[in-house]
């Protein structure tokens, strides 16, 4: 049985239309890759996966629907890493991330909820800075506040809309592995909005892509990411290279596109 | 170097907040002695103890003659402590309220004054006051429209937030909203009434200890243990939602339940206090504040200390505004706001500095 799995979700905010009919399975041990242009609908349909927005259609954790589940039932099963912020108040680290074992938590905190802390913690490499208060970090060492947040929930799921978005370039790599590795290692079911198409098929299982609120497309990377899909989906021409087996785009400006082609 | 990942830290931070905790009812036992003592009956701040202890249990402790002879059991538990007592849940209830609606709402300026709450409570008592108009009557109908008035703000908030869909920017802007609107109709009434109805208004929204009883004091401790152990256990989920709304739901907390539960809550508690002493501010605001600069933001010690903090606030205001002036009482909010707005500023610059 999948452990994610969405039938038909469609949402709409008041009159606009913003998804239509998406539909895919998700396993353990897999990474989707969400990707397509901005406004094509991958925020809300992660909302809608974590049940932060009630859409039409069924989406399944683990063979049971989301509208049968408590809030608490849903938040074990599903963490879920926003796109920017998701830090408001002038807690610590440590805090910020025991906040992950908010579902799982009474009153008082176990030895057991700081080891997960502190592994999270450890995990994401933002250990030495446990103790500094969470909305004084740069926007890189918070990504990485709220990744690690969301493994100490202890999910099964981790939905993750666009978590690398605030990290340079080794940061990015360093999140990725660390999320496709967890996958496999931990049998979980990850979802990510990526806007970096070449970050998305070198470690994505699989890819989702979406266009105004549609499927246009959904495969492995090497399957899905042709110049034509490029084009379709961004309205750009691009070259696609073989790097060890992985697709890598390099997309190329329209008005130089004759340009560029002939010296690539 | 290896570390424990903050776990040292995070150990070392709760008994921190048990040292605050446990120095501020320290604090408050001995404020407590010393606020009793005021008064022309010569006590000492022993004496004080004696007499509450002799109250609490007749005939365990051996009065000296002098007491027994200036009758202080009587002035102690007729007259001064249920005065001590109020401070004490007043200023108890007024933090916690003002920490919860911080909490909610994400914004350190939310406090029952300035969502609306406190002028709802002006314009029902100024209503009662200089139209005599009200549902209740005799001694409970200024009370009964001040509680009424403050109890409808809060369902106003909550109606329109519900409408307009549960945020705590709707929350705000509505609260703001109605403050000023309830500020224009008491200021109206003041227009309109006589020279002594409107001094009487205007002392009502001083805020004063002057007014209290022990059935007064009961009511407020009543609803006091009933409301705030119920939002300590839910203290987790205001952690929750000071980290957003969304952030809340994603981590199990039913948010709109919650807001609207924790609104209620720390409503109720503002009405149910300011209905018997008028307008005491800066409380609400200030000791959250203070609270939260000394041990964080943990809702689970924040809310216990922030009441603490905020019943020293008010029994020493209470205190200085008793015994300022000879002869003359000051009324308490003004003193709240002279005693806690330098002391949070200071704290707020030292901590800037740092």
């Amino acid at each position: 049985m999948p452990l994610l799995c969405a039938r038909g979700v469609s949402f709409s905010y008041r009159d606009r239309r913003v998804l239509e009919d998406v539909s895919f399975t998700l396993d353990a041990g897999e990474v989707l890759g969400l990707v397509g242009p901005n406004g094509s609908g991958k925020t809300t349909l992660i909302r809608c996966l974590g049940r932060l927005l009630d859409p039409e259609g069924a989406v399944l954790l683990d063979g049971r629907d989301t509208r049968s589940m408590s809030r608490p039932e849903i938040a074990r099963t599903v963490a879920y890493v926003p796109q920017n912020g998701g830090v408001a108040g002038s807690a610590t680290v440590f805090e910020t991330v025991l906040m992950g074992r908010r579902p799982h938590l009474r009153w008082s905190v176990s030895e057991e909820d700081k080891q997960k802390v502190s592994e999270a913690l450890s995990l994401l490499g933002i250990g030495d800075f446990a103790s500094r208060r969470t909305d004084r970090l740069s926007g890189g060492e918070r990504q990485r506040v709220l990744v690690a947040r969301a493994l100490a929930q202890d999910a099964r799921i981790l939905l993750l809309d666009e978590p690398t978005s605030a990290l340079d370039m080794r940061n990015r790599i360093e999140v990725m592995a660390l999320l496709a590795r967890l996958a496999e290692e931990h049998r979980l079911a990850v979802v990510a909005a990526i806007h970096d198409l070449n970050l998305a098929a070198r470690y994505c299982h699989r890819l989702l892509i979406l266009k105004d609120g549609r499927v246009l497309g959904r495969g492995t990377p090497s399957s899905l990411l042709t110049s034509g899909m490029v084009r379709a989906v961004y309205s750009i021409e691009a070259v696609i290279k073989d790097e060890m087996g992985v697709p890598y785009v390099v997309p190329l400006r329209p008005s130089e596109n004759d340009n560029l082609v002939k010296i690539l | 170097m290896m570390t424990d990942f903050g776990r040292e830290e995070y150990a070392r931070l709760a008994e921190k907040r048990a040292l605050f905790i446990t120095g501020l009812i320290v604090i408050l036992i001995a404020l407590a002695g010393v606020a009793v003592t005021i008064g022309s009956a010569g006590l000492s701040v022993a004496d004080s103890y004696i007499a509450i202890l002799a109250g609490l249990f007749p005939g365990a402790v051996d009065l000296p003659d002098r007491m027994v002879e200036s009758n202080a059991v009587g002035i102690v538990w007729g007259w001064r402590l249920h005065r001590v007592l109020f401070a004490v849940a007043a200023g108890f209830g007024l933090a916690i309220a003002g920490a919860v609606m911080q909490g909610v709402l994400r914004n350190p300026l939310a406090s029952p004054f300035t969502l609306g709450i406190a002028s709802a409570a002006s314009c029902g008592a100024s209503i009662a006051i200089v139209l005599g108009a009200g549902l209740l009557s005799g001694g409970l109908l200024v009370i009964g429209n001040a509680f009424l008035f403050a109890m409808l703000a809060a369902a106003a908030i909550y109606g329109m937030a519900r409408l307009r869909g549960m945020g705590s920017e709707t929350m705000i802007l509505a609260g703001i909203a109605l403050m000023y609107l309830f500020s224009a109709v008491t200021s109206l009434l003041q227009y309109l009434g006589t020279a002594d109805k409107v001094q009487a208004v205007v002392f009502w929204m001083f805020g004063s200890l002057d007014r209290s009883s022990w059935p007064k004091l009961g009511i407020v401790t009543v609803v006091l243990a009933a409301v705030v152990p119920v939002l300590l256990w839910r203290a987790w989920d205001l952690n929750a939602l000071a980290e957003g709304d969304e952030t809340a739901k994603s981590l199990g907390v039913p948010v709109e339940r919650s807001m609207a539960g924790f609104m209620l809550a720390a409503s109720l508690v503002t009405a149910v206090i300011i209905c018997f002493t008028g307008t005491i501010g800066f409380i609400g605001l200030v000791a959250p504040h203070i609270t939260r600069m000394v041990i964080g933001t943990d809702h689970r010690a924040l809310l216990p200390a922030s009441g603490l903090v905020g019943a020293v606030l008010l029994l020493g205001a209470d205190c200085l505004a008793r015994t300022a002036i000879p002869g003359t009482i000051i009324p308490v909010g003004i003193m709240t706001a002279f005693l806690g707005i330098p002391f949070f500023l200071y704290l707020f610059m030292r901590r800037r500095d740092a």
